[in-house]
């Protein structure tokens, strides 16, 4: 068996490591500084981690969303928006509470087609430029926020002023007790196509809905 | 090898010789002064800490140095009454959305005792900082400050600019009344029009795709523990910089100016 000793290694000489002996790769004071370093960036890891993931969770967990009851079927017509408080934020009182303005469907307005979940139209107060309280003025039978002036028409698409895109929506169904719940949350394109709930401010046409991805932490019911 | 030379420890200075007899007898101001020198000294010797505020504290200035080169100093003065006026705030404070806020915030203005002035100071204090960091920026910029050696200044400037905006924007959230609310929701809405990585960063924000239950307590430690944690550390390194690198001599003094006779003298 040959010497391995004999031959000058080729990792010390050539590299010239300062301080090690023939045939390291690393001398030893190198080989500790990078054990310290690592494990002082293990430690810090361990505690830096897991309270990055604590703060970033909630962006990934899907927020329940359940069906709320607002009232009975002869409440509402197809005339004009009704009034109705839900929670959409539980645990702190009356700021978790908006309100939804609600219609019977009207084939004679409405352009999306009929499917289950929208035999009430319950339109979101949340404007779609950057999120203030709208209001429905019967007089004008239009929607108007206070904020930047944005105007929106009786089916809630934009007429004028700066939101992006028609008003969200919420589903609705009609229980074997005649009562009408409202459910999740969607937004809807300027054709009021569903998609998965986006923020105020993200238009949904063209590429808008690949610029404003959907959220893990709210999503749209499934197929609809 | 060479030998491992530690640095000298610092020598005590003598004792000074005692007083000779039928001296008058030292007055109290006297030996408070002494009981203050060698209580500093105590602490000197065992850390030397004077070389390191001796070189902070008398630091040459250039020539034509001006009013101007106090709006740093004024911006953290702002921070620092921000600091002291925001922890004491925090003995009152609830960050709880359910009405507690709005309550808290209520007791202070009208119960506690100097409570709106406290409060007072804080809030008009972060539109005193906004503004003096604005200044102290335009002097740095006006004044070709930050060139080399100091873009780095600068740039750290530009983080603690940013991160100063962040906490009135956190902090606007705090009182929870119809206004902070609003204002707030339009805020966290314009951070989502951000393409892509917006939905994400306001969904951070609120702690989920509504405004809830721990959107306010969010905020509450951004702004009280977060940024100024961060902002304090940055601050240390700006000021390291200034001292390091000295500051800019105003841009209408040329090297070639003659000195002028009263400065000469
Ligand atoms: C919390 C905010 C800040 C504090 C407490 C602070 C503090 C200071 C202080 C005390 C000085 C010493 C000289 C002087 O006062 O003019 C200084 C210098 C400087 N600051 Fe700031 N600063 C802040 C923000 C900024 C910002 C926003 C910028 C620019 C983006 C900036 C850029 C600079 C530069 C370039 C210098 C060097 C000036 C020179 O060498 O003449 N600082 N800062
Ligand atoms: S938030 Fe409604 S118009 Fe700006």
């Amino acid at each position: 068996m040959p010497d391995r000793h004999q031959t000058k290694s080729k990792y010390t000489t050539d590299r010239r490591i300062p301080g090690a002996f023939e045939g390291e790769t690393v001398s030893r004071r190198r080989f500790m500084t990078a054990s310290a370093h690592t494990a002082g960036g293990v430690a810090a890891m361990a505690f830096v981690l897991p309270s990055l993931a604590f703060a970033m969770g909630p962006i990934f967990e899907e927020q329940d969303q359940p069906w709320q009851d607002v009232g009975s079927t002869d409440e509402f017509d197809t005339e004009t928006y009704v009034p109705k408080t839900i929670t959409i934020a539980s645990g702190v009182g009356e700021a978790g509470k908006s309100t939804v303005y609600m219609r019977k469907y009207d084939p004679q307005v409405d352009v999306e087609p009929k499917d289950q979940y929208n035999d009430f139209i319950a339109l979101s107060t949340r404007c779609m430029h950057l999120g203030c309280p709208i209001r429905f003025v019967p007089a004008a039978g239009r929607f108007i926020c206070p904020c930047h002036g944005g105007v929106y028409n009786f089916r809630g698409e934009v007429d004028g002023g700066p939101p992006v895109r028609p008003l969200d929506r919420f589903y609705t169904r009609v229980t074997s007790g005649g009562r009408v719940e409202v459910g999740r949350r969607f937004s809807v394109n300027s054709e009021i196509e569903r998609f998965s709930p986006r923020d105020p401010g993200a238009p949904l046409d063209g590429i808008g809905q690949y610029l404003y991805p959907s959220r893990p932490s709210i999503r749209k019911l499934p197929n609809t | 090898m060479p030998k491992l030379k530690l640095p000298a420890p610092p020598i005590p200075l003598p004792k000074p010789l005692p007083k000779r007899p039928g001296a008058p007898r030292q007055t109290p101001v006297e030996t408070a002064t002494e009981a203050g020198i060698s209580a500093v000294d105590w602490v000197d010797e065992r850390t030397s800490l004077s070389g390191a505020a001796r070189w902070m504290m008398f630091r040459k200035v250039p020539r034509g140095t001006n009013w101007f080169y106090t709006l740093g100093s004024s911006t953290m003065f702002a921070f620092l009454s921000q600091a002291v006026t925001g922890v004491f705030l925090a003995m009152y404070y609830r960050p709880d959305a359910a009405g507690g806020a709005y309550e808290s915030i209520r007791y202070i203005n009208n119960e506690v005792f100097l409570g709106e002035f406290v409060h007072g100071m804080h809030k008009w204090g972060s539109s005193v900082m906004v503004i003096l960091i604005f200044l102290h920026m335009a002097r740095t910029f006006f004044f070709g400050a930050y060139k080399y050696p100091r873009e780095l200044n600068w740039g750290i400037g530009v983080a603690l600019l940013i991160l100063t905006m962040a906490m009135s924007f956190t902090g606007y959230l705090l009182p929870f009344d119809q206004r902070s609310y609003w204002a707030t929701i339009v805020g966290v809405n314009i951070n989502g029009t951000g393409p892509l990585v917006g939905p994400y960063l306001s969904d951070f924000l609120r702690a989920g795709p509504e405004f809830g239950a721990t959107t306010l307590s969010r905020f509450y430690a951004i702004h009280m523990l977060l940024i100024p944690g961060i902002m304090a550390a940055l601050i240390g390194a700006h000021l390291y910089l200034v001292a390091k690198l000295g500051t800019t001599a105003p841009p209408w003094l040329k090297p070639s100016d003659p000195v002028k006779k009263e400065e000469k003298a």
